[in-house]
């Protein structure tokens, strides 16, 4: 019982992870219907620049731990909400009314630039998180767990109600709704569709760069080509959820982190043996494929009527 | 750059309303496409008739993905699995690996076929879906037949996994041996001219099926699903089979290609069939202009050997700066990405644009002119 | 035809163009000058380690043309051709078609196997010879061509002596093994595997990860629930130092053991505490008891910062390479081919001399353990099993 408690623990950390990143997929895509294929290059410049700020604090102030993990926070949620507001402006706004997969192509242009300037100014090092976290230990159920997975797991949960209240409820929420409804529409409300398109690249941004800062601080070290694989990932969840879906974002995020932890646990016992966790990702996909068979949609997206 | 191109293309129809030109014209063409590996040699060396060979390779890959993606309008970001079955297949009936030594001739048409056999599986379940949830789809796809290819050494050796499969028979044709100098008369021709020939009459073959697909009742039948495809079911198109066709066509291009890859290079691994090839694949057709066979065409010649070009951005250094201020290779795919974003956006539907696409968006754009005019009197 | 002469104009501008793109390319080479090329991936995910090999053979040309190397009686100057392969198939043929276009004399290189094997292709119908630094596919020298080298013990041999070491020397009954499904993970991870079941261990459970991954949670809880008493990762630093982090946040406190992909400083710096205890294999013997070996270490840091893993190899690989040019008297491929089949040269990674495959012949490997941040040496094992 306590492996199936601990892939549990592993799925939701994982999960919340990608939740945050689909998030900014699934609000641009419910806006503009355009895969924002340099979001992932957000979570990377995320990582990379609270790393830059942290190794620059603590070597040369002497502020207390605490002070320069906020700073390198905020620092990151700034640094990330200007890059995705430049980002729309200079590779989606000119393509507004072009062909569907001009703005993908230009996506994925924009996603090689940003991965080779974060090379140019880091270097091709894989840079790893300061132990500034001191970790503890916990024992639940027989499954183990850090202090830092219990961080992610509430931080997410916080920031995605947080979220959830701010499109519910704030002047800006309501805008954006009526703005992914009908440009023309929230325009004529008084609405600027622009300035809405731009916050809602900007809050993805955000998101995304605490995202960022946790698979840095939890997983691994940052490198400049790690924004792909995490971005692919949540494009994927954003897509289980039924793209566009808020709520489905966070959903499908969740049922990915939990599908890739048990997948890899339990695959070998699954096909009695013949496949091992080399196959996570065919795992991963084919669940997705049968999802999305029988419900073309996404878990949560709404079937859009076929207009005629 | 765009009035360049409209005067190119009023050149060219000009052109083709005189006979006596036309003629002319295709056999200067022709003589050019016969003498462009020699005179490429001379010039620059023979790394670039290798990089001419792999250009038709992606020529012919990406007139595959086009008839997906240009002509029935379903993104696939997949296909490059297409490409990895004919590689492999060719690769495991043609090497020490299971100890066969297949002629290409029998194995070019199977790997179509097989590759094609593919495309309907992947179509099948996927007929429902649309745009990006079908894109995720056959993203999905390509990654599953990679892992599968990368992992099945065991517990049955068949692909040798991440080792890839080495030694592979090079391709043969009428006792000739494609892999060594071949001389002709007072001519040598090199291996990498040979394969250039062969890559050269595949590519012209697929150009001809892809041409003549267009213009047939299958290419209007596309057309009309990708507009509408309620519409098109509509007036009586059976869009299943329509949209499984597209994906079988498309494979077996793939498929062909593949195979003539794993026979040229003589080792595959599943490293050639990441994600990142796929999309690379996706840029040509967007790039060049989708649908349009002479922007493909032209996004498949830019985006290969635009990223070979670069490499020599330390020599331009050397020769404009006086020295090289940035190491070349970390610049490379720097300025490949910002070509992308910047081609894109002063040029949205394609270099080439197919006219019929260049039409719509004309007209899309006035639609909308008029709408925000409207709205601007209503607001009055 | 009014309009056809300047569309046949225009194809003709075109082809002088391409003509006259060139003139830079295609100087004549001078006698005295002897072009070397060097292959790796200087982009991307192994960007670090790929600069780290071409650093490691630049260094040996700068000492060789500072000490002057004479030729046949002649005095000659040695000049390196860096290439980026990318570690992708494809580009490796198209590098080494551009480097056999710039009439080089030999290779250094490529750094992976999966690049190394297509390109040797090349190579060898050019009649060029090839010493790789760091490939350790069993194929790349197993392919027939007598213009493949490597100055590196194959996944063989190392598989081999990790194997036992970890059962014979650590006393390990139930292995787990992970590998990243690259061709020097899974090549590794096949060998070791069979080499403990061989010496009487045990596998405990053997799962996969991929090269790209972060997160190795799901394989570790699985892993955990079979109980091993060692973990051995084939793979590289970039995957190896998260994974023993993970593990030791999971609980797991089995001995961490890895080859030479994560015996690097990098390792040290990105598992931090939790990569204490670690062991590494290294093929060759340690750098800071061969002649030489401080001083290059020392010159290397100077020069580049510190040694990622490879560049002693490359160095080597060079120096080898330019020594047998001047016991045969020329640079000419043809004849100084043969001198490397037979040479014996006592590099800073150890002995080497060429098998008839290619591959090096006394094949030592080292063992080191991680101790407070930095690698201290253990033992040093040949291939037929004895410690030295």
């Amino acid at each position: 019982m306590d492996i199936f408690s601990q892939q549990l623990i592993n799925g939701l950390v994982l999960g919340s992870i990608y939740a945050l990143i689909a998030l900014g997929y699934t609000m641009v895509y419910g806006i503009l219907g355009l895969i924002n294929f340099a979001h992932g290059e957000i979570t990377m410049f995320g990582a990379m620049v609270s790393l830059a700020i942290l190794h620059a604090l603590l070597l040369h102030t002497g502020l207390p731990t605490a002070m320069i993990f906020a700073l390198a926070l905020l620092g990151a949620i700034g640094f990330c909400m200007a890059l995705g507001f430049s980002i729309e402006r200079v590779a989606y706004r000119p393509l507004r009314n072009a062909p569907r997969l001009a703005p993908l192509i230009t996506a994925i242009g924009m996603s090689i630039v940003l991965q080779n300037t974060a090379m140019l100014i880091w270097g091709k090092k894989f840079l790893s998180f300061p132990d500034i976290i001191p970790i503890q230990r916990y024992q639940i159920a027989g499954a183990n767990i850090t202090n830092l997975q219990v961080a992610i797991i509430v931080l997410a949960i916080v920031l995605m109600l947080g979220l959830w209240t701010l499109i519910q409820r704030s002047r800006l929420g309501r805008a954006m709704r009526a703005t992914a409804q009908s440009p023309e529409l929230a325009a004529l409300m008084g609405i600027n569709p622009n300035r809405i398109i731009s916050a809602t690249f900007m809050l993805g941004a955000a998101l995304a760069a605490i995202a960022g800062i946790m698979v840095n601080a939890y997983y691994g070290p940052a490198h400049y080509t790690m924004g792909f694989m995490l971005g692919l990932k949540a494009f994927t969840a954003a897509v289980l959820g039924g793209i566009g879906n808020i709520a489905g974002a966070m959903l499908g995020g969740l049922v990915l982190g939990l599908i890739e932890s048990f997948g890899a646990g339990y695959i070998s016992q699954l096909s009695g043996g013949f496949m091992g966790s080399n196959y996570q990702s065919v795992f991963a996909f084919t669940v997705l494929i049968i999802i999305l068979v029988f419900r073309p949609s996404g878990l949560l997206g709404e079937r859009v009527g076929e207009r005629v | 750059m765009r009035p360049g191109l409209n005067k190119l293309q009023t050149g060219w129809h000009a052109l083709q309303r005189d006979r006596r030109s036309v003629v002319i014209t295709w056999l200067a063409l022709g003589l050019i496409l016969a003498c462009l590996p020699f005179l490429t040699e001379l010039s620059l060396g023979r790394s670039w008739v290798r990089i001419l060979d792999f250009t038709l390779l992606y020529i012919m890959l990406a007139l595959g993905l086009n008839i997906v993606v240009g002509y029935a309008g379903l993104l696939d970001l997949g296909y490059i699995a297409f490409y990895a079955v004919g590689a492999y297949l060719y690769a495991l009936l043609a090497s020490p690996q299971f100890g066969l030594h297949w002629p290409v001739w029998a194995i070019l048409p199977l790997g179509a076929l097989v590759a094609g056999v593919f495309g309907v599986l992947l179509g099948a379940p996927t007929l429902k879906l649309r745009g990006d949830y079908l894109a995720i789809v056959t993203l999905g796809f390509g990654e599953i037949v990679r892992i599968f290819l990368n992992n099945l050494n065991t517990p049955y050796n068949i692909t040798n996994g991440p080792q890839g499969i080495s030694q592979i028979d090079p391709i043969q044709i009428g006792g000739i041996d494609l892999h060594q100098t071949q001389h002709l008369l007072t001519l040598t021709i090199p291996s990498t001219h040979l394969y250039y020939y062969l890559f050269l009459i595949f590519t012209l073959l697929i150009i001809f099926v892809s041409i003549r697909l267009q213009d047939s009742r299958i290419g209007r039948a596309w057309i009309a699903i990708r507009e509408d495809e309620v519409a098109a079911s509509a007036m009586g198109i059976n869009t299943r089979n329509i949209k499984l066709l597209a994906f079988a066509m498309g494979a077996s291009f793939g498929g062909i290609s593949g195979g003539l890859f794993a026979g040229f290079q003589g080792f595959i691994s599943p490293e050639s069939f990441t994600l990142f090839e796929s999309i690379i694949v996706l840029c040509m057709i967007v790039l060049g202009g989708m649908g349009n066979i002479a922007g493909v065409i032209l996004g498949a010649i830019l985006l290969t050997i635009f990223p070979e070009a670069l490499r020599y951005l330390g020599e331009w250094q050397q020769l404009l700066l006086g020295r090289v201020w940035v190491d070349p290779n970390d610049l490379r795919l720097l300025i490949f990405g910002l070509a992308l974003v910047l081609s894109m956006i002063f040029h949205p539907a394609g270099l080439l644009p197919s006219t019929r696409r260049a039409r719509e968006l004309h007209a899309r754009r006035s639609i909308l002119a008029q709408e925000q005019d409207s709205l601007y009197e209503q607001q009055r | 035809m009014k309009t056809a002469p300047t569309h046949l104009n225009g194809i003709t501008v075109a082809v002088l163009l391409t003509a006259g793109l060139t003139t830079g390319c295609q100087q004549k080479v001078d006698d005295s000058v002897v072009r070397i090329g060097s292959v790796a991936p200087l982009t991307g995910m192994q960007a670090h380690y790929g600069k780290d090999n071409d650093n490691g053979a630049r260094l040996a040309v700068e000492e060789l043309n500072a000490r002057g190397v004479v030729i046949g009686g002649k005095k000659v100057t040695i000049e390196v051709l860096s290439e980026d392969d990318q570690a992708d198939p494809r580009t490796a043929t198209i590098v080494a078609q551009k480097l056999v276009d710039k009439q080089i004399k030999g290779v250094i290189g490529h750094m992976n196997s999966g690049a190394s094997i297509p390109a040797s292709k090349i190579y060898h119908d050019a009649r060029i010879p090839q010493i790789s630094p760091s490939a350790t596919a069993i194929s790349y020298t197993a392919q027939g061509f007598d213009t493949a080298f490597r100055v590196m013990t194959n996944d063989r041999e190392q598989g081999k002596v990790v194997g036992e070491y970890a059962v014979k020397k650590l006393g390990a009954k139930a292995v787990a093994i992970i590998d990243d499904r690259t061709a020097y993970g899974q090549g590794l991870a096949d060998e070791v595997e069979k080499t403990v079941l061989l010496a009487g261990g045990k596998i405990a459970s053997r799962q996969f990860t991929t090269d790209h991954a972060t997160d190795f949670t799901a394989i570790l809880t699985a892993i955990k629930a079979t109980h091993p008493d060692l973990v051995f990762y084939g793979g590289m630093d970039p995957q190896g130092a998260p994974l023993v982090k993970q593990m030791r946040n999971l609980g797991i406190q089995a001995q961490y053991l890895g080859s030479d992909g994560i015996k690097t400083l990098e390792f040290l710096s990105l598992a931090g505490k939790d990569g204490d205890g670690t062991i590494a294999s290294m093929p060759g013997l340690p750098l800071d008891k061969m002649p030489g070996g401080k001083t290059f270490s020392d010159k290397f840091t100077a020069h580049y910062g510190p040694i990622q893993v490879y560049a002693p190899y490359a160095y080597d690989a060079m120096n080898v390479m330019v020594a047998a040019m001047v016991r045969a008297g020329s640079t000419d491929p043809a004849k100084y081919l043969a001198e490397l089949h037979t040479i014996h040269y006592s590099g800073v990674t150890g002995d080497i001399a060429f098998d008839h495959n290619g591959d090096i012949k006394a094949a030592a490997i080292t063992l080191y353990q991680a101790k407070n941040g930095k690698w201290e040496f253990l033992e040093t094992i040949t291939s037929n099993g004895e410690a030295k």
